[in-house]
């Protein structure tokens, strides 16, 4: 109860810091024009093809756009699973 | 002598643009630069009634590019500073009356006239943006610290880069830093932060802007308005100066001082 009352506090008292957390999202959407359903879709087939070649960790597969500056780069964090794992 | 050519701009309407280059063109002007101001907002021509020039066009850009008449002939000089001119946007056309080429062609005659060609450009990416950009040496994105403002000058400053234009320099204009102070605005820095590209000016929230856009004289001939003030160390930095931030939080450092004084301070 607490906590949501400090949420809701913020989020009344530092409109600011919400416009600056929106915008950086839509920032990359624009100047990539990926779309959040098209990151998705786009991780879902690179799973699909790395799979074909070597055990991933699907789950724990994470894909993001970084900024720096007015560059972006897309991370792909893909754990693989170990030999042991697969034995088991 | 050759002239660098500024181009102002935005995406967004409403932001300041013709308030800025009317401003930038009398800043500079009163440093005793030549400059030329020319509206390229053609079929909404506004420039001349913020720098109170509106009853005195003859000629328009258009009549140039179509050489109705001659460049010297529409380029009106202002009353306060002679080394000041404007060349108007013809109000009955549209924007596919000049090309770019047209602009680039016309810049280069200019350039060897003056110091400065300062190109106030029309809201939206298209033909009229197009030809404010094509003769640009240096383009100033103008931005509020509101989120579509934000947005939009970001798409800018990538069409900027795409065409080898950049980087451009940021004014972000109509700050209320006490909005700031209570989280309600973003921040200079925050703006900054999410653009990626150098800033070259803050200018204030300032009700004298409106006042002076009324008479027609733009801010930076009222001496004590900040914005006027903010406007003039912009155009110092074009000229290379290193010009200090303003206090923003003047008010409140007055209360602070005054608060030392009676508390037996310095």
């Amino acid at each position: 109860m607490l906590k949501l009352f400090e949420r809701l506090f913020e989020k009344s008292n530092n409109s600011a810091n919400h416009a600056k957390e929106r915008l950086h999202l839509v920032l990359i959407h624009d100047r990539t024009d990926l779309s959040p359903e098209a990151l998705k879709s786009l991780k879902d087939r690179l799973i699909a093809v790395i799979s074909e070649y070597v055990e991933i960790d699907a789950a724990q597969t994470e894909i993001q756009i970084e900024v720096e500056g007015r560059e972006q780069t897309l991370i792909a964090n893909i754990p693989l699973k170990s030999p042991r794992k697969r034995r088991s | 002598m050759i002239g660098i050519v500024i181009t102002i701009t935005s995406g967004k309407g409403g932001v300041g643009k013709t308030t800025a280059t009317a401003n930038l063109g009398m800043a500079l002007a009163s440093l005793g630069q030549r400059v030329v101001c020319i509206d390229s907002d053609i079929g909404l021509r506004n420039l001349d009634v913020v720098m109170g020039l509106e009853n005195r066009i003859v000629y328009d850009l258009v009549d140039v590019v179509e050489a109705r008449c001659r460049l010297k002939q529409a380029m009106i000089r202002d009353k306060r500073f002679p080394t000041l001119y404007l060349i108007p946007a013809a109000q009955s056309r549209d924007k596919t009356a000049v090309a770019p080429s047209d602009m680039v062609h016309l810049c280069q005659q200019l350039k060897s006239e003056v110091d400065w060609i300062i190109i106030d450009s029309p809201a939206g990416i298209e033909r009229g943006f197009r030809n404010a950009l094509a003769p640009s040496d240096q383009v100033l994105v103008v931005t509020n610290p509101e989120v579509s403002a934000v947005r939009d000058a970001d798409r800018i400053i990538g069409l900027v880069e795409a065409e080898e234009k950049g980087p451009a320099k940021l004014i972000i204009n109509r700050l209320d830093p006490e909005k700031v102070r209570k989280g309600d605005m973003l921040s200079a820095q925050d703006v900054v932060d999410l653009l990626a590209i150098p800033l070259i000016g803050i200018i204030p929230e300032d009700e004298a802007v409106l006042v002076s856009s009324n008479h027609g004289q733009p801010v930076v001939l009222s001496e004590k308005s900040i914005a006027g003030q903010a406007f003039i160390n912009v155009s110092k930095r074009l000229m290379g100066e290193k010009v200090p931030w303003l206090d923003l939080d003047g008010k409140k450092g007055i209360l602070n001082r005054i608060s030392k004084i009676f508390s037996g301070g310095s």
